[in-house]
């Protein structure tokens, strides 16, 4: 149990604890000496006979260390001298609100940004790749934040749900020529049916267990289009799949084509425009129809799901349709966007649909605040314009992403605005603080 | 016939490694009702860990099988408990009292970050050993096929028999074992008693670690090599393992752990290696649509 911030404690300063600081940050070497010495302080690699043989990284080890020792050192020295439990609780009630202050004129603000992003960025090709990739997952995460942030189910293997849209566009396209405007639909229905296929038996189960089951499901999508060769191709994956074109008119340099016939000059970047807008479009669908929803009676049967599942069972919440209706509906919307990446890779394995696709998912919705468009939206930026600054440090770039998963758990679990607005209100819309919030789950 | 009995041989060494990590699942869950998602990393861990020792060991002058087997037992032990402890400490004390999926999104984030940490620290390679542990035992010769009983195999599942007598004395008879069952009941009324709460959380997690630990070193013998990503499916399966028994039930992981091994093994042997995976997970989903609670669970009682 968090005990509940007192603003006085934060006003004693007490004098500088530097011995107990000292003490934390001895300890915390002894450990991290413990944890580093073998990984750290030797390197297995294999030798020259292929056996393998072992060397020592004394350097490493030694500067790891340092690490620890300076970084516990200060940190110490902060939550000792100050007396704060979390910084968290001192910055969270605050920010949150200025963030709900924000988001009156940063949402606007965004889209009107994200409306004018191909004209200022005509020429430049790999920012316009970049914001159809923060695009795409914009789009996932608002279909995750549907199941995840609405309906509370925790569900790890939303990337299955993807992976059917992107398959049953290719496979769709490329055998039966249909077109992309036909296969969108169509995949969205068939990632919906396969949403409610594994809804059904499932949803009966709690938190946790849901959970487990839905990344067992991802995985055996996974292994299944891996395996089955003759069908989807197997580890070689899908090429040539048919690439956009503007309502039947294909992007290309012949006069039938989009350049010729809107009397323009030939350049690639007309499909590119096309793409982003086509995201953007399929992307502002999702939250305009999650907006919708929230108001209807089946969304706030989700976030009263949410709530409290037994307090709606006994005031007559049919629970089974109404995680089935969240469900299919995130999973419809992950069948959309995996439409998309289909057309717009012209080329997909089952490599793009790993587990680490839907934790990097679940990371946006968790970040954003699980429930708050605009919070999901800008974690998606936040996100992979982190992922793309550590380009360069590929390696390390997981190993981040892993640690920042932990990281936002333990300082700001409610992730960016981590207050709630209510869907139903008397009279005056008020903001429910996290503290409140955090009080009603227990 | 002897096909199969040398199937249930292979099944029940690939069971009792299962066994042994599906025990850290079940005790956490049992304690404080969380997934333990990088408990299959925690694995991964204590296999590298021992790798690394045996390594260093052998550079050091230490030629001798079964001695440095045992100090490697020791050593990858105490390291990957250690791993535990830490894990428990970072990731998931804070967030006690913290709401229901915030402890399984740290988890599945510390495991991302373990595997990772040990892709950076040792590399991507898989990393092979030559067989330490040989010889074997023929049962029976029909002439077409010799069913086989390895000296390897004798060791796990004689260490599996050993360690699971010995945690299970524990767990009933000492004072630590009293506690911990205490916690499983009700964790406010265990501290309402005078029961060290976060302490045995904290030894909860170290045990887990170190029986992990044993199984990453029996797997690395076994299989002869290791890399980064074993944990993430073996800890699947062990948790499938941990629920198909009970979860929270000790015989439950244990009988849990023997069948998905067994089950894994025949699947293999008898329809296709490639969907073994399949099977494993198909049968999580089956268990627990028809059967929540598992083999050997308690059916949960809901409060309002």
């Amino acid at each position: 149990m968090l005990v509940p911030n007192d603003p006085k404690s934060a006003e004693r300063v007490s004098r500088l604890d530097v011995g107990g600081a000292i003490k934390d940050a001895a300890v915390a070497t002894v450990v991290a000496f413990g944890l580093f010495s073998l990984m750290l302080g030797l390197l297995t690699q294999p030798g020259p006979s292929g056996q393998l043989t072992i060397s020592e990284r004394p350097k490493l080890l030694i500067v790891s260390l340092i690490v620890v020792f300076v970084g516990r050192f200060l940190v110490a020295i902060f939550t000792r001298s100050l007396r704060v439990p979390l910084i968290s609780r001192l910055i969270s009630p605050k920010l949150s609100t200025s963030f709900r202050q924000l988001e009156r004129f940063a949402a606007p603000a965004l889209l009107g940004f994200a409306l004018v992003v191909p004209v200022l960025f005509y020429s430049n090709r790999y920012l316009l790749d970049l914001a159809i990739l923060v695009l795409t997952y914009t789009m996932l995460a608002w279909g995750l934040n549907i199941v995840v942030g609405l309906a509370g189910l925790l569900d790890l293997g939303y990337v299955a749900f993807y992976a059917v849209g992107a398959y049953s566009y290719a496979l769709l396209a490329k055998n039966f020529g249909l077109s992309f405007w036909v296969c969108l639909p169509l995949a969205g229905i068939l990632a919906s049916f396969w949403g409610i296929m594994l809804g059904f038996p499932v949803l009966r189960l709690r938190g946790d267990y849901l959970a487990i089951v839905t990344l067992a499901f991802g995985e055996i999508i996974r292994i299944v289009i891996t395996n089955w060769q003759d069908f989807t191709g197997g580890p070689n994956g899908i090429s040539g799949i048919p690439r956009p074109s503007f309502f039947g008119i294909p992007f290309t340099s012949d006069p039938e084509g989009f350049a010729a016939l809107f009397h323009l000059e030939f350049t690639p970047t007309h499909r590119v425009v096309f793409l982003y807008y086509l995201i953007l479009a399929l992307a502002l669908i999702t939250c305009a129809v999650t907006i919708r929803l929230r108001q209807l009676p089946i969304g706030r049967a989700w976030e009263a799901l949410r709530e409290d599942e037994i307090a709606c069972r006994s005031l007559g919440v049919n629970t089974t349709n109404t995680k089935l209706t969240a469900f299919a509906t995130g999973a419809m919307f992950a069948g959309f966007a995996g439409s998309f990446f289909a057309t717009r890779q012209g080329f997909i394995s089952p490599e793009s649909f790993v587990f680490m696709e839907s934790a990097l998912v679940l990371a946006i919705v968790v970040l954003g605040g699980m429930g708050s468009q605009l919070g999901v939206a800008v974690a998606a930026l936040v996100m992979l314009g982190g992922f793309e600054l550590f380009r360069n440090f590929e390696q390390f770039r997981m190993l981040i992403f892993g640690a920042a998963m932990v990281g936002i758990m333990v300082w700001r679990p409610r992730g960016l605005v981590a207050t709630r607005t209510p869907s139903v209100y008397l009279e005056k819309k008020k903001d429910i603080p996290a503290a409140i919030v955090e009080e009603a789950r227990q | 016939m002897e096909y199969f009995l040398q199937q249930l041989i292979n099944g029940l060494t690939l069971g009792s490694i299962y066994a042994l990590v599906a025990i850290g699942y079940t005790m956490v869950y049992g304690i404080i009702g969380m997934i333990n998602f990088a408990h299959g990393d925690i694995f991964m861990v204590g296999g590298f860990l021992a790798l690394i020792a045996f390594l260093g060991l052998l550079a050091i002058g230490v030629t001798a099988v079964p001695l440095a087997l045992f100090l490697v037992l020791i050593v990858a032990m105490l390291l990957t408990a250690l791993y535990g402890w830490t894990v428990e400490r970072i990731a998931y004390r804070p967030l006690r009292g913290s709401f229901r999926l915030a402890p399984l999104i740290s988890a599945i984030g510390m495991s991302i970050f373990l595997q990772n940490y040990v892709q950076i620290a040792q590399g991507a390679r898989v990393k092979s050993l030559p067989p330490l542990v040989t010889g074997a035992h023929v049962l029976m010769d029909s002439g077409k096929f010799v069913v086989q009983l390895t000296n390897i195999q004798i060791v796990i599942i004689v260490t599996t028999t050993v360690l699971m007598l010995l945690f299970s004395w524990m767990v009933s008879s000492t004072r630590l074992g009293r506690d911990m069952r205490a916690c499983e009941q009700d964790l406010k009324m265990a501290a309402l008693v005078g029961v060290n709460t976060d302490r045995t959380i904290s030894l909860t997690f170290v045990i887990g670690a170190a029986l992990a630990a044993v199984a990453g070193i029996m797997y690395l013998l076994y299989y002869g090599a290791i890399d980064f990503f074993v944990g993430f499916v073996a800890g699947v399966k062990a948790f499938t393992a941990a629920v198909l028994g009970g979860i929270g039930s000790l015989p439950g992981a244990m009988l849990g752990g023997l069948m998905i091994g067994l089950i894994e093994t025949f699947w293999s042997a008898y329809f296709s290696s490639e969907y073994k995976d399949v099977a494993a997970f198909s049968i999580l989903i089956l268990v627990l649509i028809f059967m929540p609670t598992g083999i050997l669970g308690r059916p949960e009682v809901e409060k309002v």
